[in-house]
């Protein structure tokens, strides 16, 4: 019988897969950790429970143990990010409509993110010179990676995130409803949910988070910092479990399976068939089924590991939207959010191959690169941003005084 | 100086939860009550009725919205989660186990919220417990429903009186452990493929 009891919160999305594989396939058991989890409908939410004890772990937004850290949160909260739940998984989805107007200013497909931003600069201004309403874009929280990378996108084609559109929040399994009662133009979330909308027949696919920034940080295992401290042999456990799960996610031959558990009631309740494109990378646009390479990455390229760049780069986002002001305390609170030690000191018995660097330069790769491991061999990239923006922690000021902030977008 | 009535924002989609928070905050002697079922064009009901209070049930997925909507107000009556400075660590831990989530303007003494939320937590879980209650009796009843059909069954099948019936129902049961409900649905069931 275990003696390592945890309780996860998470909510519907196809990156809770890791979570969710480390308990249906005994990943969790193995190492004596007996794993509930518990669905949940917002992130406030998950915020709440952890904070008075009912989750001691949370399926989170990669920002958010960042933003608590940063006392952005309404609840005096000490989280830590000592692992990563893979990278990418998210879409930019828009109406059927709002496509229709992008592909006629030039918008091509789903992979030029670039074009579909330029022909998106179009429609805002044929709108705006008919005084027509602004668009209106959901994203599911102020502190997510969909908020900054849908910003990300749009500032540079050249539409101002807080001047030339509405960007509003909506709960992901909302998202598609909001779009067919036409309260929202586009959103960027999680799948399943682009694919949900797509299937609803309201919508067709964008770009992908894996076009904006390729190999792109999203979720990670949020921990209360005052339990991991407390319960380090009980998190190291979690985390062999939630690594080896990850590498069964990764596997393409588990992904039917994967995608038959994910479908379940208690777990994401939609039909497994909706699942399967996007663990494969292989999504219905609405033109078509269109392969994205890395789309969503659960344990290669060192995917399930906590890099303080991104943490940084999150961090450096929060300054450019206003949501945090730039100091060297914020920025080392935001940097030790991420825990690679712990990550390290976790898996280090299982032989994975475990990046020597904590930080790493973004956007540097554009082609498969092995790199330095402690054991193995690790290969990282490509990835690029799709402007060719290099972000180094190491300029980190430089980085932030050279983006453009609200207002500043030309 | 005498204290303004509280205005309060009930938001539930539980249009009798939202129902039973509301008549007792009335009877507590709070006039300004006004209970939100929809949270499409919540912004502008708020502008308008510009709550001291605002309650809304912990699991509402529009939470992260309302969250990010009061982040952004301009207006100086700004509402921020209850008990932000932590204060009162078990008020927290109540409401939370209650389900309930609540916001407050800041700067708003918490002495005076405090009744409120108190409140709103009892009535949650007043609420739950009627829910749960009207659960088991809903199952109940349908368990008792199950055990009069199988009786039928096996007086037909059998030629044994009602209370026979009921008698083997119930040594099967105790014998495997089961409920006794369990038995009477295995039986229709199997007694079902067989009549096909």
């Amino acid at each position: 019988m275990s003696d390592h009891h945890i309780t996860a919160g998470f909510l519907p999305l196809l990156d809770s897969a890791i979570l969710v594989a480390a308990r249906e396939k005994g990943f969790a058991a193995v190492e004596g950790v007996d794993l509930t989890l518990v669905r949940e409908t917002s992130w406030a939410s998950i915020r709440d429970r952890i904070a008075v004890g009912h989750f001691e772990v949370a399926h989170m937004l990669a920002p958010m143990p960042i933003a608590a850290n940063l006392g952005l949160t309404p609840m005096r909260l000490n989280l830590i990010a000592p692992l990563a739940l893979g990278l990418g998984g998210n879409a930019v989805t828009v109406s059927n409509a709002l496509w229709q107007a992008m592909a006629e200013a030039g918008a091509t497909g789903p992979d030029d993110p670039a074009a579909a931003g330029a022909a998106l600069r179009k429609v805002i201004e044929g709108r705006r010179e008919q005084g027509g309403d602004r668009l209106r874009l959901g994203v599911v929280h102020p502190h997510s990676g969909h908020n900054f990378e849908l910003r990300y996108w749009l500032a540079a084609c050249g539409i101002d995130p807080e001047r030339d559109i509405d960007i509003t929040i909506v709960p992901p399994p909302l998202t598609a409803d909001a779009m067919a009662a036409g309260r929202i133009d586009g959103f960027c979330v999680g799948e399943p949910w682009n694919s949900v909308a797509v299937a609803a027949g309201h919508a067709r696919i964008a770009t992908v988070k894996a076009a904006i920034w390729r190999s792109s940080p999203e979720k990670v295992l949020g921990v209360r910092a005052d339990w991991a401290e407390a319960h380090s042999d009980t998190l190291a456990r979690l985390l062999r479990a939630l690594y080896r799960a990850a590498a069964w996610c990764g596997e393409a031959e588990n992904h039917e399976e994967l995608a038959a558990i994910l479908s379940g009631e208690a777990y994401l309740g939609q039909p497994a068939k909706l699942l399967l494109g996007a663990l494969d990378g292989r999504l219905e646009t609405g033109n078509g089924i269109h392969r994205f390479p890395d789309f969503f990455l659960p344990v290669e390229k060192a995917a399930t590991f906590p890099w303080q760049s991104h943490a940084l780069w999150f961090y450096s986002q929060m300054v450019r939207w206003g949501q945090v002001p730039h100091t060297e305390v914020n920025t080392e609170k935001a940097r030790a959010s991420f825990r690679p030690d712990i990550y390290r000191a976790a898996l280090g018995p299982l032989g994975a191959a475990l990046p020597s660097a904590s930080m790493k330069v973004e956007g540097a790769l554009t082609a498969p690169t092995p790199v330095g491991a402690t054991s193995g061999r690790l290969t990282l990239g490509p990835d690029g941003f799709f402007d060719g923006a290099i972000f180094d922690p190491a300029k980190l000021g430089d980085y932030i005084v050279g983006q453009k902030p609200a207002g500043a977008v030309d | 100086m005498p204290s303004r009535s509280l205005s309060v924002l009930v938001i539930d989609e539980n249009t009798v939860r939202a129902a039973i928070i509301e008549a007792g905050l009335r009877e507590a002697g709070h006039e300004q009550v006004t209970v939100v079922h929809d949270v499409n064009g919540i912004a502008q009901r708020i502008a308008e009725i510009q709550p001291d209070v605002i309650v809304i049930d912990l699991e509402n997925p529009n939470r992260d919205m309302l969250e990010a909507m009061f982040n952004l107000s301009r207006a100086v009556r700004r509402p921020i989660a209850m008990f932000v400075d932590q204060s009162d660590q078990s008020a927290i831990e109540a409401a939370v186990d209650a389900g309930v989530s609540a916001y407050v303007v800041d700067g708003l003494r918490q002495e005076r919220v405090k009744p409120i939320v108190d409140m709103a937590i009892s009535r949650f879980n007043a609420y739950s417990r009627l829910a749960r209650e009207l659960e088991e009796a809903k199952s109940a009843l349908e368990g008792r429903k199950l055990v009069d059909r199988a009786k039928g069954i096996l007086m037909r099948s059998k030629g044994i009186s009602e209370e026979e019936a009921y008698t083997l129902l119930r040594r099967t049961a105790m014998n495997q452990n089961r409920k006794i409900s369990e038995i009477a649905q295995s039986l229709i069931l199997a007694s079902g493929l067989l009549d096909e």
